[in-house]
């Protein structure tokens, strides 16, 4: 037997996530060493996939197949196709970041009566605790990424909330003073939300996934396209729509689309950074890589009988993310806006149902979640040195701190898709795809990137320029753990805009195969995606 | 049809010439489980009578779990002797069946009862009284609350052994009542279990007077259930001429002509047929806490000790749903068009009903009270498919919801200030900071109820809905999911209150208990998480046991 390298990759985080739990109360930098150590080696096994994954090869390769819970017909059966094997990359390369950004976000506090009254009984460890759930997180939102078995996806998909929902609830923003009532609140209230936001999602998905036994007989997604190939399995009409809603509900929740967006803005503005990172940057890829997996391939005739709502729907979240952020004076929720309006553009490339666009949406999923890490570790940054996150209480910082200006500006550039970063390639081929079939969609969507410019800039001009205000005054520049932090992220950022072919290269036969799940071609003149 | 047939072992004593009476035939070797918890539970009132004060607790302690695991050891060796699967037939004349769900639900039965015995016998939670140590249990029963006769009691040390053998009595009757193969011996066994449970209800050391009130409640509305059953399998018997449950399916098949000529006027009545096993399911849904049968639940289990509120919530619910499993499938499948509508609408109810009334509820007794009625819901849905994976799906429910429950009610009664157990909800703010591990314990009982994946409340649950929906209530899997929505929040509720809030600054004391509580909670953690995790095994052994012996 060949070395399990996908189960691998996903065993390593939940181990290291159980050993960084098990770390004693007083060593909490050897739980922050190991935490780190255990997510590099996970990149590791990442780029070892990426390695051996062959572009044009096997649909789903790597691939592991045993026996698990007989009676439901739940296989652990795990692969991965070229978004998968992306998405996983993303992951990966990400975590390490995370846990370096938030380096200090769990550390006791000092207050004035002391260290933290609740470290002292010595059993309560939220040092080890965050670090552990951010690798129980990245085990799970792995895993999910290869599962080729709805089951066992399912399982994921839900389980995944509970170790965001204490990230969320559990560590909130250090721009509060510790024992602050009404923080707590408004942190219980947003993961509160979360969860039941996407709890609900996941339970109607439920639902759904039982129906799904009940006609095709199989969870497995091989054993159910090839019974759809041979003619089989054939869904009635209505059902195949009935269980389609039902799984496109839950990842629209997740992903989030207008109008079951809500819940996000509070999650991110609640939670510190590095989390907000985790849950836009990699949790949330869940929902919108399940739509090209699982809605596309399960379900492709509900998904284009689907589509023209779901566009609708999407081009909503660009216009209306992108306004309500040129609105914020918040600047976590600003980015957690933008969020929204960028999850409109990879749900427009996914169901616009051409190659371009759902190549441009796997890559924008890629890098929307390096240009948002980028752009909200900065802003953590920021934020951790003023102890506020209202935009109006900054002004000048590019005078006191130029690094931290310029990175993050870099960030935000990214953000708005300026050309030669690499979210500029995803958008303009999400834009292109969307475009070829649906003109009207694509044209009141390219308003998005204006807006973006809008609220990116203006954000930029109200914090960084101007008059340095009195705050501000003397606060330190980036340190190198946190400039060691941003610099990588800004180099990839560079080079897959530049250079975006060896991510295509992966991901474009994939692409392929889901359109040809669905039936669809491209429309007339056919363009090749951008190689 | 010679008139014997419809005798069964409660009447052919009646029919025979009083000059010689038949030994009846009974198989005692199938009978084993229930003999033997039923002699430990004799013994028990033997040693309360003769063995000296200070050593009857050890004395009992001992006996019960010996007795409980003996009994386990017996179904064990009967599964394996093949009586859950190609030997299951009909012992005692007709009275019990042994076959795989009986074998099975006996088997989580007296499981789930020797952890419960385990929270019974803890007696470290309360501080010392007077030097003696005491459990959740009254002093002396007898003694009116607050009168010196209590206090005497509870100076001289004196505690309520007697719970013990109660509690075998309880069992041995839930033994029988999921294997009752004749409205008689259902309705005996029925008696059997339920009588000490009342007592049980009314013994808590603290709070007497409430849990005085909830035993006169759940005696009353329990006496009143007990009434509607018996009547119930009066009509029956006019309509069938018989108790018996494989008579009874025959003469509602229509397969059985001839008419007992005392019962010509009855028999074969629908109307009858109808209101009988109307008032039959009425009895049992009680039992079971469904709604609208559910309103003694919250105040029994907030009332009743502890210890004997997870027992109940445990163990009398798995009896319960057996012997309304073989109900509807053994003596009713032949009118399941006249009561699959009643009960969609009765799970329909049960689940929204339980989960949206325990949104509001600040007592942890209660709200898992309400838990408790909502996953009553969620089994129902599992007994209305009417088919095997029916069966095996609420068999293994029942399995899986019994240890969480009975792990959920052990952690509640750790929580502890001045009171005793301190089970306003406010008062468990920040438990998650003062007691980590008694708080995540905790929270994963509560996700278990929840249903979220890798615990076994998620694998129950999809199994029920699985079952449901293959046997055509797609509808009732929608009301599920939804109300295990609304069920999320305020689980979730609780982990907020431990985890997010501050803790008050008198806020209660987990209190250390010995091993024994310690092990009822890692029983049921265990059991939550291999059933969540790799449940293959016990669906296979659900699976196994799911064919009713007619």
């Amino acid at each position: 037997m060949s070395f399990p390298l996908l189960t691998a990759t996903a065993a390593l985080p939940a181990l290291g996530a159980i050993a960084t739990a098990a770390v004693p109360a007083a060593r909490r930098t050897a739980a922050k060493w190991l935490a780190l150590l255990v997510s590099v080696g996970t990149l590791v096994l990442a780029a070892i996939q990426l390695v051996r994954f062959e572009p044009g090869g096997a649909r789903y390769q790597l691939t592991e197949s045993h026996a698990w819970i007989k009676d439901f017909g739940v296989r652990y059966e795990l692969g991965v196709d070229g978004i998968g094997v992306a998405l996983i990359g993303l992951t990966a390369l990400l975590i390490p970041f995370i846990i370096a950004a938030g380096w200090h976000d769990a550390d006791p506090l000092e207050t004035s009566a002391g260290p933290d009254s609740s470290f002292a009984a010595g059993r309560w460890r939220p040092t080890q605790g965050f670090f552990a759930l951010i690798l129980a997180v990245e085990a799970m939102v792995v895993l999910s990424f290869e599962a080729t078995d709805v089951f066992l996806f399912y399982i994921l998909f839900e389980a995944m909330l509970i170790p965001m929902y204490f990230l969320i609830g559990g560590f909130g923003d250090r721009a509060h003073a510790q024992g602050d009532e009404a923080a707590a609140t408004q942190r219980s209230y947003a993961a509160v939300k979360f969860l039941l936001y996407n709890l609900v999602g996941g339970l109607i998905m439920l639902a759904a996934v039982i129906g799904l036994y009940v006609v095709a007989g199989s969870f497995s997604l091989n054993e159910i396209a090839a019974a759809r190939a041979s003619g089989s399995l054939h869904m009635a009409t209505n059902t195949e729509r009935l269980l389609f809603l039902g799984f496109f509900f839950a990842f629209a929740v997740k992903a989030p689309l207008w109008p079951l967006h809500t819940w996000l803005p509070n999650a991110m503005g609640e939670a510190t950074a590095p989390v907000a990172v985790l849950i836009t940057a990699v949790v949330d890829k869940v929902g919108t890589f399940a739509m090209l997996r699982f809605c596309l391939q399960l379900f492709p005739e509900a998904s284009k009988w689907a589509t023209p709502v779901i566009v609708v729907l999407a081009v909503i979240s660009i216009i209306y993310g992108a306004l309500l952020a040129v609105g914020q004076r918040d600047i976590k929720r600003l980015v957690a806006y933008a969020s929204i309006s960028h999850f409109g553009f990879i749900i427009m490339g996914i169901f616009a149902m051409t190659s371009q666009g759902q190549s441009g949406a796997t890559l924008y999923m890629v890098n929307h979640g390096i240009s948002t890490a980028a752009l909200m570790l900065v802003a953590g940054f920021l934020i951790s040195r003023r102890g506020s996150r209202l935009i109006s209480d900054y002004g000048g910082v590019q005078k006191v701190a130029p690094v931290l200006a310029g990175t993050f500006l870099i960030g935000g550039l990214a953000t708005l898709s300026l050309p030669g970063l690499a979210p500029f390639v995803s958008e303009f081929l999400v834009l292109v795809g969307t475009f070829s079939r649906y003109p009207a969609a694509g044209v009141v969507a390219t308003l998005g990137i204006v807006l973006a410019a809008l609220y990116v800039l203006v954000l930029y001009q109200r914090t960084m320029t101007g008059p340095v205000k009195a705050e501000v005054q003397g606060m330190p520049d980036l340190k190198v753990r946190e400039l060691l932090v941003v610099a990588p992220l800004i180099g990839l950022l560079i080079f897959l805009g530049v250079y975006p072919k060896p991510l295509t290269d992966i991901v474009n036969p994939a692409v392929r195969q889901t359109m040809s799940d669905v039936q669809k071609k491209d429309p007339n003149p056919v363009v090749e995606a951008a190689k | 049809m010679s008139s014997s047939a419809v005798h069964s072992l409660w009447t052919t004593a009646a029919e025979g010439k009083l000059d010689k009476i038949p030994a009846p035939h009974i198989e005692y070797a199938q009978l084993a489980p229930t003999l033997i918890v039923l002699g430990a539970a004799l013994i028990g009132v033997l040693v309360e009578a003769f063995v000296p004060r200070r050593s009857r607790y050890y004395v009992q302690v001992f006996l019960s779990v010996v007795a409980l695991a003996a009994a386990f050891a017996a179904v064990v060796g009967l599964a394996a002797g093949g009586y859950g699967t190609t030997k299951a037939h009909i012992a005692a004349m007709g009275a019990i069946a042994v076959d795989g769900p009986a074998l099975f639900l006996q088997g989580t039965i007296l499981l789930a009862s020797v952890v419960a015995v385990f929270t019974f016998a803890e007696r470290r939670l309360d501080p010392e009284a007077h030097g003696n140590r005491v459990d959740s249990f009254a002093a002396q029963a007898a003694s009116v609350p607050g009168s010196d006769s209590e206090q005497a009691a509870v100076k001289a040390g004196f505690t309520t052994t007697e719970v013990f053998p109660l509690a075998l009595f309880a069992v041995s009757g839930m033994l029988v009542f999921p294997a009752a193969n004749d409205l008689l011996t259902l309705f005996v066994a029925l008696e059997v279990f339920s009588l000490p449970l009342y007592l049980l209800c009314a013994l808590a050391r603290r709070k007497r007077l409430m849990s005085q009130e909830a035993a006169v409640k759940y005696f009353l509305l329990g006496a009143f259930s007990s009434a509607f059953l018996l009547f119930g399998i009066a009509l029956l018997y006019g309509y069938a001429g018989s108790v018996s449950y494989a008579t009874i399916a025959d003469v509602v098949s229509g397969s059985v002509q001839n008419v007992d000529p005392a019962l010509a006027g009855t028999m074969g009545n629908d109307a009858l047929l109808l209101i009988g096993g109307a008032m039959i399911l009425m009895g049992l849904l009680f039992k079971v806490g469904a709604v609208p049968f559910h309103m003694w639940t919250p105040d029994v289990y907030q009332g009743a000790p502890t210890p004997v509120t997870g027992f109940m919530a445990a163990a009398t619910k798995v009896a319960a749903f057996g012997a309304l499993l073989r109900l509807l499938y053994v003596v009713l499948p032949g009118m399941s068009w006249d009561w699959r509508p009643v009960m969609w609408g009765v799970a329909i109810i049960t689940m929204l009903g339980g989960a949206v009334v325990a949104i509001t509820q600040t007592d942890i007794k209660r709200l898992l009270a309400y838990s408790s009625i909502a996953h009553a819901g969620f089994i129902l849905a599992g007994v209305i498919a009417t088919n095997a994976d029916g069966i095996s799906s609420v068999l293994f429910y029942l399995g899986a919801y019994s240890f969480v429950t009975i792990g959920a009610f052990a952690v509640v009664t750790l929580v502890r200030d001045a009171g005793g157990e301190a089970t306003h909800l406010s008062k468990w703010a920040g438990l998650g900071r003062r007691s980590p591990l008694v708080a995540a314990v905790f929270a994963v009982f509560l996700l278990a109820f929840a249903g979220i994946p890798l615990t076994s409340g998620f694998s129950g649950k999809f199994a029920v809905f699985k079952a449901a929906a293959e046997g055509g209530a797609g509808a009732l899997v929608v009301v599920g999911v939804i109300s295990s929505a609304v069920a999320a929040f305020f689980y979730i509720r609780v982990i907020v209150l431990m985890f997010f809030s501050e803790p008050k600054a008198d806020g209660p004391t987990v209190a250390v208990p010995s091993a024994l509580t310690t092990a009822a909670i890692g029983v049921g953690v265990a059991v939550t998480l291999v059933l969540g995790v790799a449940p293959q095994y016990f669906l296979d052994l659900a699976h196994n046991a799911s064919v009713f012996v007619r």
